[in-house]
């Protein structure tokens, strides 16, 4: 049994994975992902797509809003740009998938670099609404621009390749979600490794002592910036790839929401925090519309309240995680297996 | 010119409201530090209360106003005591979120009670609209006004001479020293809380009165953003100032750029000249700059 932790090298104290444990079931893991494919049909491979497109995204919003303490109001709209500039390349450019993404990423970054610049004078709230205000701008040009976006027509694009191969299915596109998921999430845990990544947990912390410890706040910032909208660009350009048509509805002040609610529920600043949130918060409109498929059959209108309920659901799980549970998903697991790691002996 | 004045009048008008709605926002924020991202949706509920009373149960005009405000009274005390006290002292992005969530739940509600049809209210002002010279005003638009400006007024005077409102200007000014002088803090937190929704929901029943309810009423909420940004988030004047400059852009805009662009400019209008202004001025018009000890 594991009653302490000992390091006894630096190697093993910055290992991610400190024990063979976790390295096991990690294994175990991703043998899960490569089989669970050939198990699943049609809707469960859309959910993991649709979930994974979510990790990618809140990953990203976790490095700005969970490690540097910037709150985005904004980054639905990220994602959107990531997803129009993926669409006009595809569409006009005839660009394949594999360079699209990049540069999907690349411009939202471009933008996200736009948006944080204010931060040069102004934090906290007031920079909180200038994110809004980036949020309620794009919108407008998703819709206004109609020679670029399509108006609120939106555009549609071919199904992608990749090396040749048709990755337009479900279960093609399944192995794009995947790798780029990991990438993407290895990448964040290792920027936190990295004199970066600590810098913005200094910036989060209290930012004038990290400005006193010789951080250039404004650089960093602008470089939180760039990194998350850079995530959502790359999650953006996976959205439009995998639905193969775009509109301006998909990227509401709603969504931008959507992906703070899940960094909170899964715990901020938290890498697996963000995975588990966006698993979590994907997965509860399915499990809501299947209760009350169960309810249906004693009160046939059951279904007329499903819209109205995920309102409600979605609010009272953040303002619940928030004054009961500020770390979220990520703790409760921690906690979860602390008990049985020590179970009998609980103290 | 007269297409001119007659943006700048239905400006001013709709700037009244803003400001109303915003003084419920700024009175929260000064109290008790809480940003209110639910204020659009307390101003719905008011509205939804208002058409209950006086269209499904009949009532007149002055007794439904009354319950109006009783309800949204209890709904701010309610909010206050069972959420946002647990939240003293989290760091920004909790309470933001909190109000977010808030926001999601009230509206969730509102649909599942009222359903999301839209619903409009009887007529409470006269018809006539209001002439002066060339120009028409609506008479929904002028009365809504009338009020909103009477409400902030009122406000306004209860802040400056009533005993709660000076020991709730004490509490924003320095809570320490409220404490000290015999002030129930909290009380004010709460108190704050209750004159927010109070002058929200009654925002809300006068934008209901002119446009219609729906559960999305709400989203006017947003609004309000731009309105107290511009003026700073903890001042009143700057508050009812930044009302009608919003008020003002957003019918100028509107009436001279959608034609250009096809419609939406009223809604984004506000926000640019929001990045604009605080690329200026970081703390708004009128907003303290804050002042950081480590």
């Amino acid at each position: 049994m594991r009653i302490g932790d000992f390091k006894e090298s630096y190697a093993a104290d910055e290992a991610v994975f400190s024990t063979s444990t976790s390295r096991f079931w990690l294994g175990g893991l991703f043998v899960l992902l490569a089989i669970f494919p050939f198990m699943a049909g049609e809707y469960l491979l859309y959910m993991a797509n649709i979930t994974g497109i979510a990790i990618v995204a809140a990953l990203g919003l976790n490095i700005l809003t969970g490690a540097a303490g910037q709150i985005s109001l904004g980054h639905a709209a990220f994602v959107g740009i990531g997803a129009y500039t993926s669409a006009v390349l595809a569409n006009r450019l005839a660009l394949p998938f594999l360079l699209c993404l990049p540069l999907a990423g690349a411009a939202s970054a471009f933008f996200g670099v736009l948006v944080g610049a204010p931060s040069m004078r102004m934090k906290g709230l007031y920079l909180c609404i200038t994110t809004l205000a980036a949020q309620v701008i794009f919108e407008f040009f998703f819709v206004h621009w109609e020679s670029l976006t399509g108006g609120i027509r939106g555009l549609n694009i071919a199904a992608p390749t990749l090396f040749g191969c048709d990755i337009g299915t479900e279960f093609g596109f399944y192995w794009v979600t995947l790798v780029v998921v990991i990438i993407a999430a290895t990448v964040s845990r290792n920027l936190f490794r990295t004199r970066v990544g600590r810098a913005f947990i200094a910036i989060r912390d209290r930012d004038i002592s990290a400005e006193l410890m010789g951080i250039n706040l404004f650089r960093y910032k602008l470089y939180a910036f760039a990194t998350s909208s850079f995530l959502a660009g790359i999650a953006g350009c996976l959205w439009v790839n995998h639905l193969k048509s775009i509109t301006p509805e998909h990227f509401p002040l709603h969504e931008s929401i959507r992906f703070l609610a899940m960094i909170i529920v899964g715990g901020l600043g938290n890498i697996l925090g963000a995975i588990y949130g966006a698993i979590f918060m994907t997965l509860i409109p399915e499990v809501l519309q299947t209760i009350l498929k169960f309810f249906e059959e004693i009160y046939p209108q059951a279904m007329s309240f499903l819209f109205p309920l995920q309102t409600v659901v979605f609010g009272f799980l953040i303002v619940l995680f928030l004054v009961f549970e500020p770390h979220g998903l990520a703790e409760m697991w921690v906690r979860v297996k602390n008990h049985f790691r020590l179970w009998p002996f609980k103290h | 010119m007269d297409f001119f004045l007659l943006l700048l009048t239905s400006g001013i008008a709709v700037g009244g409201i803003y400001a109303l709605i915003a003084l419920g926002f700024v009175l929260i924020y000064k109290a008790t530090s809480i940003i209110n991202f639910a204020t659009g949706e307390f101003m719905m509920i008011g509205a939804y209360i208002f058409y209950t009373c006086s269209v499904l149960f009949g009532l007149p005009a002055i007794p439904s106003f009354l319950i109006v405000m009783a309800g949204a009274g209890l709904l701010g005390l309610l909010v206050e005591r069972t959420i946002l006290r647990h939240m003293l002292g989290q760091p920004t992005i909790s309470i933001v979120m909190v109000t977010i969530g808030l926001s999601s739940i009230l509206m969730g509600l509102a649909e599942i009670i009222w359903s999301s049809d839209f619903k409009s209210f009887p007529a409470l002002f006269p018809r006539a609209p209001l002439v002066i010279g060339d120009l028409i005003i609506r008479s929904n638009l002028f009365w809504g006004f009338i009020v909103a400006l009477a409400t902030v007024a009122v406000f306004a005077l209860i802040f400056k001479y009533a005993k709660v409102g000076v020991a709730m200007r004490a509490t924003a000014g320095d809570q320490l020293a409220a404490f000290s002088m015999g002030i129930n803090v909290r009380s004010m937190f709460t108190l704050a809380w209750i004159f927010g929704s109070i002058a929200a929901s009654i925002g809300g029943l006068i934008i209901g009165n002119i446009g219609g309810v729906q559960p999305n009423l709400g989203g006017i909420g947003l609004k309000i953003f731009p309105v107290v940004i511009l003026g700073g988030l903890d001042s009143i004047g700057g508050a009812v100032l930044g009302g009608f400059i919003v008020g003002i852009v957003e019918n100028l805009a509107g009436g001279y750029l959608d034609p250009l662009v096809g419609g939406g400019v009223k809604n984004v209008a506000p926000f640019v000249v929001l990045v604009l202004i605080l690329m200026v001025r970081p703390y708004g018009l009128f907003g303290r700059k804050e002042i950081e000890r480590l």
